[in-house]
């Protein structure tokens, strides 16, 4: 499967290199990410799914020493161009981490933080958009009547659901999750895969998981990587039950990785 | 099995030897501590009437007590600290957080293990030098910057190592909201390192309650009752340092009553500053 296939395409990359000092841990990656679906990056431990979603909102970027080459387009413009506004692409573009990372804050704050860098909302409309994210991260019930204690008190999944909330708040375009499951336990997990599957109608979703059970289960294409290279991408049934390249199929089938 | 059980037997007198020499070590330290304590509490608590507190330092042979010395302590002590605090917080957010590029974070951070480490005599005469020479007197003034320049340091260190404790993906989380860098430092970093930066706050207003060095060749002393701190001001670590080796015995006696009360406001913030770290570290 190419890049054409993919019908509606959110985000384009095209020739992508991406070096940690002079190793270069990304190799010419070409791919489409589809819209208002789940996108899962798959692959051994070292293989650069991480570091290419990290692409994805300059992440990155942090960092001295860690550069990019190539294009990713979303939305007809660059996202590597220097004259990319960071702060406006992270609007667009909302991650979640393997590890939950709730602020110092209360709950509410934690939420309504990422909103007031963008919008001037009076109090009425803060305290529904807050509800409205935390609804969405199914975390609503749980947490409605205590949204003036710290996030931090929460439990690692609730934790890891407020942190979707935060993200969402601030009504992005596409989410990336980083193993958004792999520190939690499978009550969570199942909490959160159901959650991905009730948020791919508003977002693009792109995914990077070390579980192939999870990918299987939660996505719509698909993508093997391995050393920095993209060896396959395709519809996720197509990917598991019937893959072009031995190399997929040697980890799928767990013989490999 | 029986090379095993050999190295086991071994092992385990090793880890016996190795923890009686630590025990040992430890109660050698603490037998001059509590040795020291003793001696402040057995000298110093029949010396500590109300008196102490009401009175100025008197002549010798007259009665008295250390009225202006605590009051002149507690001011240089505050206005030192509020000097040093913000530069100190500042420059250590910026040896964490802007740090990572460029050569001006590792001679800063350089220069700052020196300042730390530098004797307070040498911070005492390099603020003689610059100010006391240049206004002609000693004063509160001079006695509080000596003060403040001991607080820098201090800050800056544990600022800086309480930064890097929170963890990166913090930092990711919220830059990946799109916050500007500022708003990360201010709302978010700065906000998780709050207590530990409190503690070290804590610690170099401990440090400097107790320093005498830096006072002697700055503030000097005051026998009178003065709030002016272009004048200069009486200090309990100076009068300690006066009435101990002067030979008159109620001069001595309220140097004991002095040095009691620095080591028991040094405790109570030695504690505060434990107990507030502790809440920190059992909340993240």
């Amino acid at each position: 499967m190419n890049i054409e296939s993919i019908a509606n395409p959110k985000i384009t990359i095209k020739d992508l290199n991406f070096y940690y000092g002079n190793f270069r841990a990304l190799k010419d990656i070409n791919l489409s990410i589809a819209e208002k679906m789940v996108t899962a990056f798959i692959g051994p431990s070292g293989c650069g799914k991480s570091t290419l979603l990290r692409t994805f909102n300059r992440m990155y970027q942090l960092y001295p020493k860690q550069k990019a080459t190539g294009e990713i387009m979303l939305d007809g413009a660059n996202i590597l161009d220097s004259k990319q506004d960071l702060n406006m692409l992270r609007a667009k573009i909302g991650m979640v981490f393997q590890k939950p990372t709730p602020f110092p804050m209360s709950i509410y704050d934690n939420i309504a933080f990422g909103v007031k860098l963008y919008e001037n909302l009076n109090k009425h409309d803060m305290e529904a958009r807050v509800e409205w994210a935390l609804r969405k991260a199914a975390l609503w019930t749980e947490v409605k009547d205590k949204l003036k204690q710290s996030g931090t008190g929460l439990s690692g999944g609730q934790q890891q659901r407020l942190c979707i909330a935060r993200a969402i708040a601030v009504k992005p375009q596409v989410l990336l999750l980083d193993e958004p499951t792999s520190s939690l336990d499978p009550i969570s997990t199942a909490h959160i895969e159901k959650l991905i599957d009730e948020l791919k109608e508003d977002f693009t979703i792109v995914i990077v998981t070390h579980n192939m059970q999870q990918a299987a289960r939660i996505s719509d294409y698909t993508a093997y990587m391995y050393l920095g290279d993209l060896i396959e991408l395709g519809e996720t049934s197509a990917v598991f039950t019937n893959p072009k390249r031995k190399e997929t199929e040697d980890y799928i089938t767990g013989r490999f990785g | 099995m029986n090379a095993m059980l050999n190295l086991y037997t071994r092992r385990r007198i090793i880890n016996a030897v190795g923890l009686t020499i630590s025990v040992l070590a430890m109660l050698f330290g603490l037998f001059w501590l509590c040795w020291i304590l003793i001696t402040l509490l057995d000298k110093g608590l029949p010396a500590l009437t109300p008196v102490v507190f009401a009175q100025m330092t008197p002549p010798p042979g007259s009665s008295g007590g250390l009225l202006n010395a605590i009051a002149g302590s507690l001011i240089m002590t505050l206005v030192g600290t509020l000097i040093g605090t913000p530069i100190g917080i500042l420059a250590g957010t910026y040896l964490a957080e802007f740090g990572q590029r460029g050569w001006m974070a590792p001679i800063t951070r350089f220069i700052n293990d020196v300042l730390l480490s530098a004797p307070s005599i040498v911070i005492g005469l390099f603020v003689y030098e610059v100010y006391v020479v240049r206004v002609k007197h000693f004063s509160g003034w001079a006695g509080a910057l000596a003060l403040s320049i001991l607080v820098i340091p201090i800050v800056i260190r544990t600022t800086e190592n309480m930064l890097r404790l929170v963890p990166s993906t913090l930092r990711e989380a919220a830059a990946a909201l799109g916050a500007p860098q500022w708003k990360v430092i201010n709302f978010v970093t700065l906000r998780a390192a709050r207590a530990g930066i409190i503690t070290g706050v804590l610690l170099a207003v401990a440090r400097i309650s107790g320093e005498t060095a830096p006072l002697l060749f700055t503030a000097l002393n005051n026998q009178f009752w003065s709030s002016n701190m272009d004048q200069p001001m009486a200090n309990l670590p100076v009068v300690i340092f006066q009435f101990a080796m002067s030979p008159y015995e109620d001069w001595q006696k309220l140097a004991w009553a002095g040095a009691l009360l620095i080591t028991v406001s040094v405790l109570i913030l030695d504690i505060l500053a434990r107990v507030l770290f502790r809440q920190s570290a059992t909340t993240h």
